[in-house]
């Protein structure tokens, strides 16, 4: 295979790995910049929204198509509404204090992950992808769903600035993030916005899930790995600003793709954490954060 | 008035428990002189129950709980009947030494048996080794033969991987193609794949092009592909973990309906997965390794469909309450069949307790032929007291119409090779 192949196929990779990453973070960036919580649990609500999807597209007749769609409906408003559940129940309870919501958090993380393994099972299951296209190129072939899935993430990025921007929910989320006192203040019911959004965020990994499990499995560890390199996204790009989250996973997948098939997947590995410390060492609000 | 209540119902709750506790004092001390004509067999089992062995840990359990169901209708071992003791080890190295020590100090247990992860393998033997208990082993890595372990620890109930790979690849260059690539996984289980695969093909002629090391959290395979030179005519694949389905079916999609390489895999890629699930359709015509057939061969020994019934597993190798459930059947024989060489070994020794237990390991040490029965439902087997290493026949299945059709069987002499240790020189 020649360069010019071969380079496409890295972007092409890196492409899908930035999409992936965009979904998976951008939820973990909503809640902090929201709630300031740090949601440990963030990987096993992308994990259950696989699980769920999975559960879904296997009770849906006919083609596969049928079941995605109603997973796709199905799995956010049943991880969102246990989101809910987790934050009036434990969060809120915490007072949102930084370190015992860190901790409650993981705990919420071991729960879902056993209860997984007990109730799913310890294999790794596929969900058949909505459809089958593939695309064959002169040199290879290549998933047409993972390039579908590129875009799809941009649409749900779309989705989420123009809730944020266009919407009275959003409107009510900002000015949370701002300054949660005085939105009190002026009569927003804090606990109702804090409960959304927690919601919203674990729904954005939930819609995430059903987007990657036609690509890769479920699996009730799945949620780990995601979860490092969300927090690693949202680090660079700035906690809480949606343009950095995506400009960071664009810079991170891109570099990932590129960089592990030119030379190897560690060094990619070390370069990103490497990104990292250098964001926290010489502008730790993120390349996008706004200074705490 | 409710303060007294409180205070009257506390003293009253702890009564109540030091009677029950008195109670089971006595009962026990009742009992006592009843069981000591037959005080149980405690062999402790370290289970990969939570973490990446959990799919290999469930069967595993299914398997050594159906061979002790019947070792205990047949009497047990020398007139004992046998319990279990699980502890699950996460999969986690760390925690299994700690397991080990569990099992041994706070159980009580006569000896260790059953993992399979090799870096649990490696984490636990040694504490093992310092709490001089047996530790048998059924994970097929070739660290026992190898000489890295130590006299306490032994493989007596599945072949390694050196011996399983120098018995194949004669047949994999006589049939498939000399020029292969290699993928596996980036940890010593891969390289032990790497390094006698690599050595084993060129004894019979063949060379391997390009050997791709994986990182075992990998989750996207595509980017490795363009490494795979166009001349390749075998891809040799051995993936442990979730991603394996992943890897197929990105192979599939890479390679299209063009001309592509002919594939030879390990089954452990495929344990506890359907091989007719959606997705998987490019593994058609490939063949793999197995070291027990996961669908009954039409050749099948007289004692398979004894053991698959009291395991609970079907013809085509899934759980016979749930066909969706598969078991991880090339592997699991391996705990059976160590539960009936202990058997052997303790009936051989006279061991009483674990002041024997020198004395077992020697026993051990001197059995050598294991021949075919219900005992040893994967096949005859003959063990090397000295690397402490059992050696079995191994099979090379063909997937046709989604399913895994035997076509092949080695024999045990192919899978031999010098002796790299002799343990029974080291102390105990």
């Amino acid at each position: 295979m020649g360069f010019g192949p071969f380079l496409l196929l890295a972007v092409m990779e890196g492409l899908v790995s930035a999409a992936v990453l965009a979904l998976t973070a951008v939820g973990l960036s909503l809640v902090f910049g929201v709630m300031r919580v740090v949601n440990v649990a963030h990987g096993a609500f992308f994990m259950l929204g696989a699980v769920v999807a999975w559960f879904v597209a296997g009770h849906v007749a006919g083609p596969p198509v049928w079941g995605w769609l109603a997973a796709l409906v199905v799995a956010p408003l049943v991880v969102g509404a246990l989101a809910a559940l987790v934050d009036i129940s434990v969060l809120k309870r915490l007072n949102y204090e930084p370190e015992a919501v860190i901790v409650a958090t993981i705990g919420v993380l071991y729960i879902l992950e056993q209860a997984a393994l007990m109730s799913f099972g310890p294999d790794a299951r596929p969900v058949a992808a909505p459809f089958t296209l593939r695309l064959q190129l002169p040199w290879f072939g290549y998933s047409g769903y993972k390039l579908f899935v590129v875009v799809a993430a941009a649409a749900v990025l779309a989705g989420v600035w123009l809730l944020m921007a266009r919407t009275r929910f959003g409107l009510l989320m900002r000015a949370t993030q701002v300054d949660r006192n005085t939105a009190r203040a002026f009569g927003i019911n804090v606990d109702r916005v804090y409960a959304g959004t927690f919601a919203l965020g674990a729904a954005l990994a939930a819609v995430a899930a059903v987007l990657v499990v036609p690509i890769s499995q479920v699996h009730y560890l799945m949620g780990a790995d995601p979860l490092l390199l969300a927090f690693i996204t949202v680090i660079i790009g700035g906690l809480g600003s949606l343009r950095g989250t995506l400009v960071a996973a664009l810079v991170i997948g891109l570099s990932d793709g590129v960089i592990s098939m030119f030379w190897s997947p560690t060094l990619s590995k070390i370069i990103a954490t490497l990104l990292v410390a250098l964001v926290l060492v010489f502008r730790p609000q993120g390349l996008f954060g706004a200074k705490a | 008035m409710i303060t007294t209540k409180k205070t009257g119902l506390a003293p009253s709750r702890r009564s109540v428990l030091m009677g029950a506790g008195a109670c089971l004092l006595a009962g026990a001390g009742l009992i006592r002189p009843v069981w000591a004509q037959a005080a149980p067999l405690k062999l402790g089992f370290q289970l990969h129950a939570t973490g990446i062995g959990a799919g290999y840990g469930r069967w595993y359990q299914r398997t050594a709980d159906a061979a002790v169901k019947l070792i205990n209708e047949g009497g047990g071992i020398a007139g004992r009947p046998v319990e279990l003791v699980y502890e699950d080890d996460g999969t986690d190295p760390k925690r299994g030494a700690e397991v080990v020590d569990k099992l041994v100090s706070q159980h009580g247990c006569d000896l260790v048996l059953g993992t399979l992860f090799s870096h649990v393998v490696m984490g636990s033997a040694p504490r093992a080794g310092e709490l001089k208990v047996p530790y048998l082993v059924c994970s097929e890595g070739y660290h026992v033969a190898s000489g890295a372990l130590n006299r306490w620890t032994l493989q007596p109930g599945i072949t390694d991987v050196r011996s399983q790979i120098s018995s194949m690849a004669p047949w994999v260059a006589g049939n498939i193609g000399k020029k292969v690539t290699m993928v596996y996984p980036d940890y010593a289980f891969g390289y032990d794949h790497r390094d006698f695969f690599t050595a084993a093909i060129q004894a019979q002629g063949g060379e391997v092009l390009a050997q791709i090391a994986i990182p075992p959290t990998e989750t996207s395979f595509t980017r490795y592909f363009p490494q795979i030179p166009p001349e390749t005519e075998v891809i040799y694949h051995v993936m442990v973990g979730p991603g394996v389905l992943t890897f197929v079916k990105e192979l599939g999609e890479f390679y299209g309906t063009g001309a592509k390489p002919q594939l030879f895999g390990f089954i452990d890629s495929l344990e506890a997965v359907d091989t007719a699930t959606p997705g998987l359709e490019f593994l058609e015509g490939s063949h793999f390794w197995e070291a027990h057939p996961r669908v009954k061969p039409a050749d099948a020994g007289e004692h398979e469909a004894a053991y698959r019934a009291a395991v609970g597993v079907d013809d085509n190798g899934a759980s016979t309450g749930d066909a969706a459930d598969v078991a991880t059947y090339s592997h699991m024989f391996s705990t059976w069949e160590t539960l009936f060489f202990i058997k052997q070994a303790i009936e051989a020794a006279g061991y009483t307790g674990p002041a024997d237990r020198q004395k077992l390991v020697e026993a051990m040490e001197a059995i050598s032929d294991l021949p075919y029965g219900i005992e040893r439902p994967q096949g005859a087997k003959t063990f090397n007291g000295k690397t402490h290493q059992a050696f079995g026949v191994q099979n090379i299945s063909k997937i046709e119409g989604g399913k895994l059709v035997k076509v092949h069987t080695t024999t045990i002499e192919e899978g031999l090779y010098p002796d790299a240790v002799d343990y029974t020189t080291m102390a105990f």
